[in-house]
């Protein structure tokens, strides 16, 4: 029987979305209970939220006042702690919080990490991305003391709500945290427009934008389309866009419904963030843009005429 | 005070991968290869902290076989002082490889290690995480921004929210995002000056390492194929398909 421990990402108060999608990838491992834990100053709307997801049967909540910021330095001790009392298996998102995290988690359990699920076969059976997706690797983990692993949230659909809430149990653990890592500042972007990694549209920009003030035709386009905003890393170092708008191996992975490329060449490690894109519409005025090659449907010619004339079509 | 950086052979970001025929894995034999382009930005941030009289000595790092030896001069050339070659010769994976790197940041008593976010083969972006587990050490990940002052490292980490800066006492461990710097070019001068660097080479047994129980390659398989579309156009025509298909 398994027993998976789930982390329970959150910030402000909000589970991250992402968790009702690593529960799926938990769900895929047949038979056995899913607990989720919110590490917070004080967990309680979060935890409400995890007990309300499909298939979780119970949420642990430990509230204390250094888990505040969600440092990997002070979660990881209290996730080793828990998971030492009988779990198969630690689940986290694999979002920068996870990515951070959980590496600390299996190193401290002495196993390796199977980073970026992307498929379930079975408890200790996965498939996991490899050179930027362009080959798939099948492991096999060995069981115990247990499977340590970040999910690929890009595989997965979210979890439904729950029938009937988890119950939710408040612990306290006896552990001593370090205090070497300080928070000083999170400088986040507030946007109104749909986060990137759960949007059903997106539209992403590339070089071609050549300044951040072009962007608005694209951010123009995003809004009458009710869309989410990326970008490629050429925009991004160009300081048109925020880093956190990155789209691609080394940015953020993503699974929209329909993906606007434009002004973007389709360089190998862009693709690796669209793979999972259900329709690619890619506009770049050089017919021979890698681009064209994964895109459902493709235009070539000049982003600034093209963009303007779609949005007041759409 | 002395960095520590590791660099990992890969093959080149610009090779098309091809998956073996059989599924073992990936063709590796005649492809390009070169040094992780995180860990080049890792050996840029420690030279420029050299340079700024913070770092006094740099030692690079590597575990692998014998090809990694190449990666070293790399690393020797970009400004390294010398460097150590963690000799193995089968497969090893992050925990081993991490423990082994740890194990080198003791011997050396060395006040920072920088290390790639994640090296683009494996893309586990692990194991300076499990290094600094290992330690018990500060990690401060997907740096973008590093500023070192009185015993302490004030670091802006890329996450997904935007940017977030930690203070962490050293030692500790910092894992480099692309935003860190822009690498330096090599100049020919410098390559061979690197030919008569130092290289200690030293085995898993000398750092009393044993190599940890690992996940099992099972397959490597190629992903399902996109296949190309259909071209537009005009606008119109866009507008028209995407509408049929429900998408907006
Ligand atoms: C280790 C590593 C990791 C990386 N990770 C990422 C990542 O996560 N995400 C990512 O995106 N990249 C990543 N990259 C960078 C990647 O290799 C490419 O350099 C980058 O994606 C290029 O961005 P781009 O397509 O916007 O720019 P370019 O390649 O310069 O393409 C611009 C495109 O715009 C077209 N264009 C120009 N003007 C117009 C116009 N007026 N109208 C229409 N089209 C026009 C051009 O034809 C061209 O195709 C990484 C690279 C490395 C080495
Ligand atoms: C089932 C399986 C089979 C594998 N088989 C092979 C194989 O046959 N051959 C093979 O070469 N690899 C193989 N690997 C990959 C190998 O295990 C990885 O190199 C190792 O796990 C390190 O992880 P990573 O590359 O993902 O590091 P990441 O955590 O993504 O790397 C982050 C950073 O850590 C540092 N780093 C990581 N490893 C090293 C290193 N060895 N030396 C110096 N610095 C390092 C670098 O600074 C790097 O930028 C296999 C992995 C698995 C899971």
């Amino acid at each position: 029987m398994s027993k998976i421990l789930i982390i329970g990402q959150q910030a402000e108060g909000k589970l991250n979305s992402g968790i009702a999608k690593v529960v799926s990838a938990a769900k895929a491992i047949i038979g056995g209970e899913i607990h989720v834990v919110v590490f917070a100053a004080d967990g309680s709307a979060a935890a409400a939220q995890a007990a309300a997801i499909d298939g979780v049967t119970k949420v642990i909540q430990i509230d204390r006042a250094e888990n505040d910021h969600g440092l990997a330095v002070i979660i990881a001790p209290q996730i080793v702690a828990l998971a030492l009392t009988g779990y198969s298996h630690v689940f986290a998102a694999g979002t920068t919080f996870g990515k951070d995290l959980l590496p600390r988690v299996a190193a401290k359990l002495g196993v390796q990490q199977v980073s970026d699920i992307m498929a379930v076969h079975g408890a200790t059976s996965f498939d996991r991305p490899i050179y930027a997706g362009n080959a798939i690797l099948t492991v096999e983990a060995p069981a115990s003391p247990c499977v340590v692993a970040t999910i690929r949230l890009a595989s997965f659909q979210a979890a439904g709500d729950a029938a009937a809430a988890a119950p939710i149990e408040k612990q306290s653990l006896d552990v001593s945290l370090p205090t070497h890592t300080r928070f000083v500042s999170l400088a986040a972007q507030k946007s109104e427009r749909p986060e990137l990694q759960s949007a059903t549209r997106v539209v992403s920009g590339g070089r071609a934008l050549a300044s951040s003030e072009n962007f608005s035709i694209i951010y123009s386009l995003a809004d009458k389309l009710k869309a989410g905003v990326g970008a490629s890393r050429a925009a991004v170092d160009s300081g048109y866009v925020p880093n956190d708008m990155q789209v691609g191996q080394t940015g953020k992975i993503i699974a929209p419904e329909l993906y606007l490329a434009i002004g973007i060449s389709g360089a190998i490690q862009h693709l690796a963030g669209i793979k999972d894109a259900r329709t690619i519409v890619a506009i770049n005025k050089d017919p021979e843009a890698p681009i064209f090659e994964v895109a459902d449907y493709g235009l070539v010619g000049d982003l600034f005429t093209l963009v303007p004339e779609l949005e007041s079509k759409v | 005070m002395k960095a520590l950086v590791s660099v990992k052979r890969v093959i080149d970001y610009n090779v098309r991968i091809q998956v073996k025929p059989d599924g073992s894995g990936v063709v590796t034999d005649g492809v390009k290869h070169s040094v992780n382009p995180f860990d080049e930005i890792a050996m840029e941030e420690a030279v420029r902290l050299k340079e700024k009289g913070k770092v006094t000595e740099i030692i690079a790092v590597t575990v692998g076989g014998a090809k990694c030896e190449e990666t070293l001069r790399t690393a020797l050339a970009f400004g390294a002082d010398r460097a150590v070659h963690v000799k193995v010769d089968e497969e090893i994976q992050s925990l081993t490889a991490a423990s082994a790197l740890a194990a080198v940041f003791k011997k050396e008593g060395a006040e920072i290690f920088f290390l790639g976010k994640q090296a683009i083969d494996d893309d586990a972006a692990q194991t300076g995480q499990m290094v600094a587990a290992l330690l018990d050490l500060p990690q401060a990940t997907f740096a973008s921004k590093v500023e070192i002052d009185g015993g302490k490292a004030t670091v802006t980490r890329e996450v997904d929210a935007g940017l977030e800066t930690l203070e962490v006492d050293l030692p500790a461990i910092i894992t480099t995002d692309l935003r860190l710097n822009e690498p330096r070019y090599l100049k020919l001068p410098d390559i061979m000056k690197a030919k008569k660097k130092p290289i200690e080479t030293v085995s898993l047994a000398d750092l009393g390492i044993t190599a940890a129980a690992s996940l099992k390659r099972v397959k490597v398989t190629n992903p399902p194929k996109r296949s190309k579309g259909v071209m537009v156009k005009t606008v119109d025509e866009l507008v028209a398909a995407l509408k049929a298909k429900g998408l907006i």
